[in-house]
């Protein structure tokens, strides 16, 4: 069941990440890349991330999702007809670019991950069973992982004084 | 795979079923007799005072940007409050520090009059 389901979300995430790129009108963009992070979620859930898929509906596609229509709102992007990847310029730059990427994938197909990266089959499966799909995030997150916990909240603090710095420059 | 998101991927596939029911039987079921004011958009009634493509002020966007930052904030104490027996008078200093590295950051959003709508 979970081959065919996986197939299933990974074919929308690539069509709607298709869409998303290939729209004219930016917030016809945007509501395709919702598509797009709903179906990862959907892939979370296959791979026994329960907590990151409901994390990934409820600020990706939620709050995220409103930052990037607030950018099509403030910049007025309305429908333009242009893109920035115009002329030969921009064709060597997408072509150079989609290659590497391209490249990068079969490279990352290909590469065994290290010892500590890997978890033996059903190990996730078991964990949520035992410790709760939440529970198994909060255990190594406050014990083990501490001071990137700590530090995360400093970064948050940066998030919060550089947008007050850009965006309240008069007072 | 949990057996339990069977019900959620019913839900889904209801819903997409019902979206594109709706946008079909529409498509064919309705009479469309456009007139000048049925093709305006509809803003509660009152005439359309002008065109939707403004421009819009950056204040919404650092209420938005605030709102994410908080918002990441609560994403961290979910695990915390479902674990808090576990973790413990550990985990709850670990918090606290937390939340007080964040609350500096209120108090300064707060002093530079971020919060202010003028």
């Amino acid at each position: 069941m979970t081959l065919p389901l996986f197939w299933v979300f990974g074919g929308i995430a690539i069509l709607s990440g298709f869409m998303c790129i290939t729209r004219r009108s930016p917030v016809a963009s945007a509501l395709w890349l919702i598509q797009t992070m709903f179906s990862l979620a959907g892939i979370y859930v296959l791979l026994d991330a329960q907590f990151i898929a409901v994390i990934q509906v409820l600020v990706y596609a939620g709050a995220i999702m409103v930052i990037f229509l607030f950018v099509i709102m403030l910049l007025n992007l309305g429908r333009t007809k242009t893109t920035d990847m115009v002329g030969r310029p921009g064709q060597i730059t997408s072509l150079v670019l989609g290659t590497l990427m391209t490249l990068e994938l079969f490279v990352l197909n290909k590469v065994i991950p290290a010892e500590q990266f890997r978890l033996p089959e059903g190990t996730m499966a078991t964990m949520t069973d035992e410790m709760g799909a939440v529970g198994m995030i909060a255990e190594p997150l406050f014990r083990g992982y501490i001071v990137p916990f700590e530090i995360t909240s400093v970064l948050l603090l940066a998030a919060v004084v550089g947008a007050v710095v850009l965006a309240k420059r008069k007072i | 795979m949990k057996t339990e998101y069977i019900a959620l991927l019913m839900l889904m596939g209801l819903v997409v079923i019902t979206a594109l029911g709706m946008l079909v039987g529409s498509h064919f079921l309705s009479a469309r007799r456009p007139t000048k004011v049925k093709s305006t958009p509809y803003e509660s009634g009152i005439p359309v005072l002008g065109g939707t493509r403004e421009r819009f002020s950056v204040k919404f966007y650092l209420v938005a940007m605030l709102f994410i930052v908080f918002d990441i904030e609560t994403v961290f104490m979910i695990p915390w409050g479902v674990s808090f027996r576990q973790l413990g008078l550990f985990g709850l200093i670990e918090m606290l520090v937390f939340v007080l590295i964040l609350l500096v950051g209120f108090i300064y959003v707060w002093k530079r009059g971020a919060l202010e709508w003028d």
